[in-house]
Parts: structure tokens; sequence; C-alpha cells
């Protein structure tokens, strides 16, 4: 099975992520989400800076942490190609991103809004760790 | 992905269809969509009906959870939806009912061009819109505002931005609400916010925002379009887009606020995305105050880029934009709350207007309304797509007695991005566009393959779906001329 697909929204997109572990259930949610916008293989990790974010629950904190890498990339126009986590629960986690910096050489195509809460799951099933989640566009 | 609905969709009359509140439990009012049957067929396969059952949960609605003909699935409420909750009887105020783009709206310029006179020019003039429109994913705008200057602008709106030279003091009577929401409170806008909006106000973003160059090549009602300042064959101009950055963030925030406010008040509904808090409560009145900062920011954002525009249409015709008009007919947001006074069961109640991807549409007489519009109505401005056609109309009374003045905001997609992506492989929509006439503008092909013509309903009959049903006139049609994309 592949990590991640894009589902189908009648105005926006998704993203239907699994993996073995938590940990490689929100780096493929995010790599899914980059893929949204820019073609990851153009984006090498070149460097690399600290997240840490909270959430009410593990459903709440993946939309935290993706949120935190859009504002990243926002703001300052970090593209993320890489995570690494040092510390992952279902509140918390602390990790290490790693990317780099819009350059010429990147075509955005997608602006992702936000990270919504519509129909969002995050469940452990008999195969793996899975989550679903809806982008605004 | 979309289900469809299964429940139960009693038709009232040709244009009206209801979802009683027996169809699901924890409705407070029935739901009423706005369709006829070429749209229903569509309406029946989409997830929308389910939001529309959903956002009649809750707490305080009046009237019914209305949805406009351009419905279609969103998160949590549907877009076209409208829901009224009562403030004194512990209405809520909902920020999934608004969207992350706050005051998303769309405002149209008159022009003294000709069809002919643009033609010849108009491969140039669209690259120099398109050169002086800051827009894609990540750029920043032009004009920069100190700390202090951001804090007047997001208490001020659009007058903020005029005063600093950006647009005409007249633009001002012709945006609604004057481009200024009153209440408007820094201190509610997050750092977060402020960080992700500064250097956000001019620009255009992408997904479905546009500059477009169009023809008025329809008019309806001659007299209301003579008194608009509209002739067949005028060239005008529309504007969409939103709060960007900046508002995203509000509503981000706003909504981990309401899910811990949700277990205070003891408030249960279907979706995580419906999440709400009291008008009065703390957390309500907190979103309210960022809400309306980021709405004036918007306002603030479409003033901008309307003096960007009347620069570039000076530079190619090399006339001042005056000379060429450029007047603002009207400014209009379909992604707001706002406190209205409405009647409900013949009483005169205070209530939180929620339209999320609708557009207000007051009708003659509404004190809102600037002097030389008040007879005629609000003018309200639907874009279509960019293949097709937009329309100008106005409000009518019918809408004041059976939407709380609210109309559809565009024609309403139909296929999904990915969709309309894979249906685009092999084509190149801009030369598409070009053999019908239209020149395109856009930082990203695939940008342009997500909205093409076919992506969305046809906006002919949604039109003519408001316009039977009463919620607003026709004026005129307008035809793609040029379009610049993000």
């Amino acid at each position: 099975m592949e990590p991640f697909e894009i589902i189908d929204h009648t105005a926006d997109v998704g993203i239907a992520a699994r993996g073995e572990t938590p940990e490689e259930l929100f780096a493929n949610t995010a790599a899914g989400m980059f893929s949204i916008i820019t073609d990851p293989n153009n984006v090498e990790p070149r460097t690399s800076r600290p997240v840490t974010v909270s959430g009410s629950d593990r459903a709440d904190l993946l939309v935290a942490f993706l949120n935190e890498l859009l504002f990243l990339l926002e703001t300052d126009r970090f593209i993320t190609r890489r995570v690494e986590f040092d510390r992952l629960t279902e509140t918390e986690l602390a990790a290490v991103i790693h990317g780099e910096f819009i350059g010429p050489k990147h075509e955005l195509e997608t602006e992702i809004k936000a990270v919504t809460r519509h129909e969002l799951t995050v469940e452990q099933r008999a195969d793996a760790w899975h989550a679903t989640v809806l982008f605004d566009i | 992905m979309a289900k469809g609905w299964s429940g139960p969709l009693e038709q009232i009359d040709d244009y009206r269809w209801r979802i009683p509140k027996s169809a699901q439990s924890g409705m407070r009012v029935d739901g009423i969509l706005y369709a006829d049957d070429r749209l229903m067929e569509m309406v029946r396969q989409d997830n929308a009906p389910q939001q529309v059952a959903n956002v009649a949960c809750l707490p305080g609605i009046v009237g019914a959870s209305y949805a406009m003909p351009d419905i279609h699935w969103g998160y949590g409420f549907c877009i076209g939806g409208v829901a009224a909750t009562d403030i004194e009887s512990g209405g809520v105020v909902s920020p999934g009912g608004v969207g992350y783009d706050i005051n998303c709206g769309v405002r149209m310029l008159t022009t003294t061009l000709e069809r002919e006179a643009v033609q010849a020019e108009l491969v140039r003039l669209m690259d120099t819109i398109y050169n002086s429109v800051p827009c894609g994913v990540g750029v920043g705008g032009q004009v920069k505002f100190s700390g202090r200057e951001q804090r007047d602008l997001l208490v001020r709106g659009a007058e903020f931005v005029v005063e600093k030279g950006y647009g005409r003091p007249k633009d001002i009577a012709h945006t609604e609400a004057r481009g200024c929401l009153d209440g408007a409170d820094p201190g509610a806008v997050s750092d977060r916010a402020l960080q992700r909006g500064v250097n956000q106000c001019g620009t255009l973003g992408s997904g479905n925002h546009f500059v477009e160059v169009q023809v008025v090549d329809e008019v309806y009602d001659e007299a209301v379009a003579e008194q608009l300042g509209i002739r067949p064959g005028m060239v005008t101009v529309m504007i969409h887009t939103g709060s960007r950055g900046l508002g995203h963030q509000v509503c981000d925030d706003a909504l981990r606020t309401m899910e811990k406010a949700m277990r205070t008040y003891h408030i249960e509904l279907p979706d995580r995305q419906l999440a709400c808090a009291p008008v009065g409560s703390p957390e309500g009145r907190r979103y309210l105050a960022g809400m309306r900062a980021a709405a004036n920011f918007a306002w603030a954002n479409r003033q901008i880029l309307t003096h960007h525009v009347r620069r570039a249409f000076a530079e190619q015709f090399r006339r001042s934009d005056e000379e060429l008009g450029l007047d603002l007919v009207y400014d209009v947001a379909h992604n707001v709350a706002k406190i209205e006074e409405h009647e409900v069961d013949g009483k005169a109640r205070r209530l939180c207007v929620h339209r999320k991807g609708a557009t207000r549409a007051f009708g003659p007489g509404s004190p809102d309304l600037p002097e030389a519009y008040r007879d005629l109505g609000q003018p309200v401005i639907i874009p279509g797509d960019m293949g097709r056609a937009s329309y100008l109309l106005v409000g009518t009374r019918t809408a004041m007695e059976q939407t709380f003045g609210t109309t559809c905001h565009g024609a309403g997609r139909t296929k999904s991005r990915k969709e309309a992506v894979r249906s685009a492989k092999g084509r190149s929509i801009q030369n598409e566009l070009k053999q019908k006439g239209i020149i395109a503008r856009a930082r990203s092909p695939r940008g342009l393959a997500e909205e093409q013509s076919s992506a969305y309903k046809d906006v002919d009959i949604v039109v003519d779906v408001v316009h039977q049903a009463g919620l607003s006139r026709r004026v005129c049609r307008m035809k793609p001329m040029g379009v610049v994309k993000g």
C-alpha cells in the first residue's frame, strides 16, 4: 500500500495516509500535504529546524502539526521534505523537520489555506495506523 | 468520496426543497434547499444535504438551515449555506459557518472602454495586470505596513488604505458595510495570524481567486443597469479574493478554542468542524472581534488590488485611471457572520447571520445601502467560471422575507480538483481558452486545470434559480475576456 493517496472532495482535496507507527503516519501525512503544494522531488533536505506542537487528542495534534508546517511555509518560506520525531504522544510532539527555503526551482502549484477538521480521522486498524485529512484550498 | 444523500427531500415548489427536521435527530429546524430539477440531480449525489441537516442542529438557529443553488460539499457547513441564530436565545456563532477565508468576496468595476478598444490590447493588458497583481503561493505584497498601521488597518478596513492612497473615497460607499465591520479588535487576532498576514495585504492568492476583464454581453433590466452605470458592450473588471493567511489563521485559532467551549457549554453536534459557542460568551465574542478584523483586512486587500488594477489599465491605455472610469459598482462579502436585525415569526430579532459561500442580497429600502442604490436593492455580484459568464443582480424583498436577505455566491463546483486535473491530462486549458478568445495568465497549469469551466455548475442555471425564486433579480451578464489566476 502507498504511504498516502490523494482523495476527492468536491471543493477541496484531502489525503488518506497510513503508517506502521504513529510517527510514520504523521510523516506520511505531511509528505502527502506537501505533494499537493509542490513536486517533492525538487525539494532537498538542506536545512532543518525544530517543531513542537500540542493538541487535545491525536487527531487534533495531527492538525496542529500540519498547520505548523503550513505556517512555516507561509511565514519563513520553508518547504518540509522529511520529518524526524523526537517525541510523539497522544497530545504532544517534538520533531525536527528537514527541507529548504522556496527558491526559483520550486513551482508552488496549490496554496493550502488550512487543514480542516471535517471528517478528520486518526485510527489504529489491524494492519496499520490510518489518517484522513481534508484541506481547504 | 461523496456518499450522497438518501434522506428525505420534499419538494415545496418549483425551486425549493425541504429536509424535514424529523430527518435526523438533533435538527432544531428544517433544511431548505433552493434548486431546480436539474441542479437537484447533482445535489443528491453530493454530501451537501447532510451538511444542511447538520447545520440545522446549531443551538439557537431560527427559520431554517438554508442552502443556495450553488450548494456543494464543504467542511462543516456546505458551501452555499446560510444559518441565522437568535442571540438572545443562546444562539451560537460557528467559525465553520464563515470558513477559513474570512470575507472572501468579490467586487466589480465599470470602465469607459468598449470591447473593441480592449480587444486590440488584450494580451498586453492581461500581461500588465498579471505583472502588477502579486499572486500565487507564498508571494508577498508590494505594500508594507508597520505594526501600528497594521492594527489601524484591522480596525478600519478599506477606509484606512484609501486614506493611504489606495483607491478613491467614493469606493467606500460602494462596499458592503463600507468596507469595515464595527467591533473589530486586533487584540483578538493572534501573533501567528498577524505574522501570516503581514506581507499578504494586496495579494491575490491562488485557488479560485482571480482578476477578470469582462464585457457586458446581455442586459436584462435596462433601467437598473443604467442606474448602476452599465451598458451593453462595456468592459468591466471583477476581483475575487479574501483575507489570505491572516483570516485562515483567525479561523483555525477559533476552531481550537471553540472545541473546548463546546464542552464548557455542553453543546453536542454531528461534525467537529461545526464547533461553536454562544454569541454572548467570551469565546463567541472573541471570535467575532477577530473575525471582524480579518474581514476588514480582506476589504483592505481587495481595495489595494483595485488600485493595482487601475494602475495597470492606466499604464496600458496611457490615460489616467479616472478617465478610464474604473468606478466600483459594489463589493460583496460571501464568507462572513454578521449581527443583523430580521423579522422572525412577526417579531424583530437580533440575529447572527452566517453566510458561507452565500451573498447578502438586501432588498430596496434597506438603510444599509448607499443612497444611490437604496431604491434598487443591493448590487449582488456572482462570478461564474473563467470560460462561461458572471452576473450582476440586485437584492429583493423576497430575499429579506425568505433567506435573511441572502442569495447564491457563484456557480458552485461540481467536479473535484483531482477529477478536474485528471480530465485535463494532455490538454492545455490556456490554449482552449485562447481559442474561445479568452486570455488566461496563471502561475500554475494545474491551477488552471482545477478551475476549468467543466469543474463548475452552469452559472446560467444557478442564477436562473435565484432569479425565478425571487432571491435576487438579474441585471446583466458579463462574458470573460481575460483572466489572471494565482
